[in-house]
């Protein structure tokens, strides 16, 4: 009892010690490997609070994903000439005060829990029998809030479309603009030929065992996507333009077939994204597979950004 | 003071932190950085409240857990598109600045 709440407490100093560091770093670059670190140590946090689903899709999202796009940014910013405007002093120490102020006030809210406090816990559980899933997080997800999964999915292809949009438009439909290392660097060769087998069986693991354990589909499409992004950064595979058709394919499978079953709910169970009795897991399996494929090729375009050269006929 | 109400107050302390990076770091990139610090942070509050509500022999409640997963799956589409908007803005301006198409009010030195 005593070692846990000592590791809870050094976790929380490390975590607030490193958040800090993000913001007062003076170097982007070293904010940004901070950030990582941070995202990281966050997830530990989630795993103390027993929600380990949250803790992998925290490392695998909050801190990987966005930390990989950030350094592709940094890189680009570097050669730019720097921001020398500094906030002055007043600024910062009214910016403070009132930043604390926020702080003592959701502290407050922490502090001072409500006389009841209102869970849908029982009843996720209780019903969650009937959905043939095991894990409460996965019923959620897929069962009782199978709307916000959709529109989840439908806001990952809108960013994409946005990021896509951001391209020249003499660029529309072609190579987006991922540093690829062209000189052979023997160790990124070698992972970029190691890692993906490994990550591919992972990924596949964790979207299956979702169902029943922590993981699930943004899990297993953020691994996919590390793979394929490796092996396009270490240049092995070619990084596609946004036009070819397979790859649109893939983008819409998962939530085209999740909106099929969805409708046909409505036909065979009578309610939008219902799911007819005994035929739950099924479905939902089929659905996190599609989806799986669907994440991995959406958070792999994101972190490769807008297209920058016309595709070569 | 159990380890949930530790990680409460703790996620308290990012927003806080998080929203101090934001109003006072004058770089985009790292603007888009605290504000994903001040996301977590309300994520870590959020994910707190859920493990209070721990009922029926679970860790923690699945709604609230549920919904912060789909909140870092958005968050992290919102920093894709942020910071693509960024590296746009410096393909066409040539400066990773906010203030660049008012130079005329400009206060800054001979940068």
């Amino acid at each position: 009892m005593i070692i846990s709440s000592f590791f809870d407490i050094v976790l929380v100093v490390l975590i607030l010690g490193i958040g800090a560091s993000t913001i007062a770093a003076r170097e982007a670059f070293a904010a940004i490997i901070c950030f990582v670190v941070y995202g990281l140590l966050l997830a530990i946090a989630w795993v103390r609070l027993s929600a380990a689903d949250v803790a992998l899709t925290e490392a695998a999202i909050g801190g990987g994903m966005t930390g990989m796009l950030m350094l592709g940014a940094v890189a680009r910013l570097r050669s730019a000439e720097g921001n020398d405007i500094r906030t002055s002093l007043p600024t910062r120490l009214a910016a403070g005060a009132m930043c604390a102020l926020i702080s003592a006030g959701l502290a407050t809210a922490i502090l001072v829990p409500p006389e009841v406090i209102p869970t849908l816990a029982p009843m996720v559980m209780e019903n969650l029998a009937q959905s043939g899933l095991g894990n409460p997080v996965a019923g959620v997800l897929f069962v009782y809030r199978a709307l916000d999964t959709l529109l989840e999915k439908v806001v990952l292809i809108l960013a994409l479309l946005g990021v896509w949009s951001l391209a020249p438009d003499g660029a529309w439909g072609g190579i987006p603009g991922l540093r690829v290392y062209t000189q052979p660097s023997r160790t990124l060769t070698f992972l970029a030929q190691l890692l993906p087998p490994v990550g591919i069986v992972v990924a596949v693991y964790m979207c299956w065992v979702g169902a029943n354990e922590p993981g699930g589909a943004f899990q297993g499409g953020t691994i996919l996507a590390a793979m394929w992004l490796l092996v396009m950064i270490a240049g092995l595979k070619r990084v596609p333009a946004i036009g070819q058709p397979w790859l649109r394919l893939l983008l819409v499978v998962g939530p085209v077939i999740f909106l099929a079953i969805g409708l046909a709910g409505m036909v065979l169970a009578g309610a939008f994204l219902a799911y007819p009795s005994g035929y739950a897991k099924p479905l939902i399996v089929t659905v996190e597979f599609a989806l799986t494929l669907s994440i991995g090729v959406a958070l792999g375009l994101l972190a490769a950004g807008p297209p920058e050269q016309a595709q070569r006929q | 003071m159990n380890a949930a109400t530790l990680f409460g107050l703790c996620g308290a302390a990012l927003a806080g932190l998080g929203l101090y990076g934001l109003v006072t770091n004058p770089e985009p990139l790292r603007k888009i950085l605290a504000f994903n610090l001040l996301g977590s942070g309300v994520f870590l509050v959020f994910g707190v409240v859920a493990r209070r509500a721990a009922a029926s022999g679970l860790g923690g409640d699945p709604v609230p857990q549920a919904m912060v997963i789909t909140a870092i799956v958005v968050a992290f589409a919102a920093t894709a598109m942020a910071i693509a908007l960024l590296l746009r803005l410096l393909q066409e301006t040539g400066r990773p600045t906010l203030d660049a198409d008012n130079p005329a009010g400009t206060d800054r030195g001979n940068s």
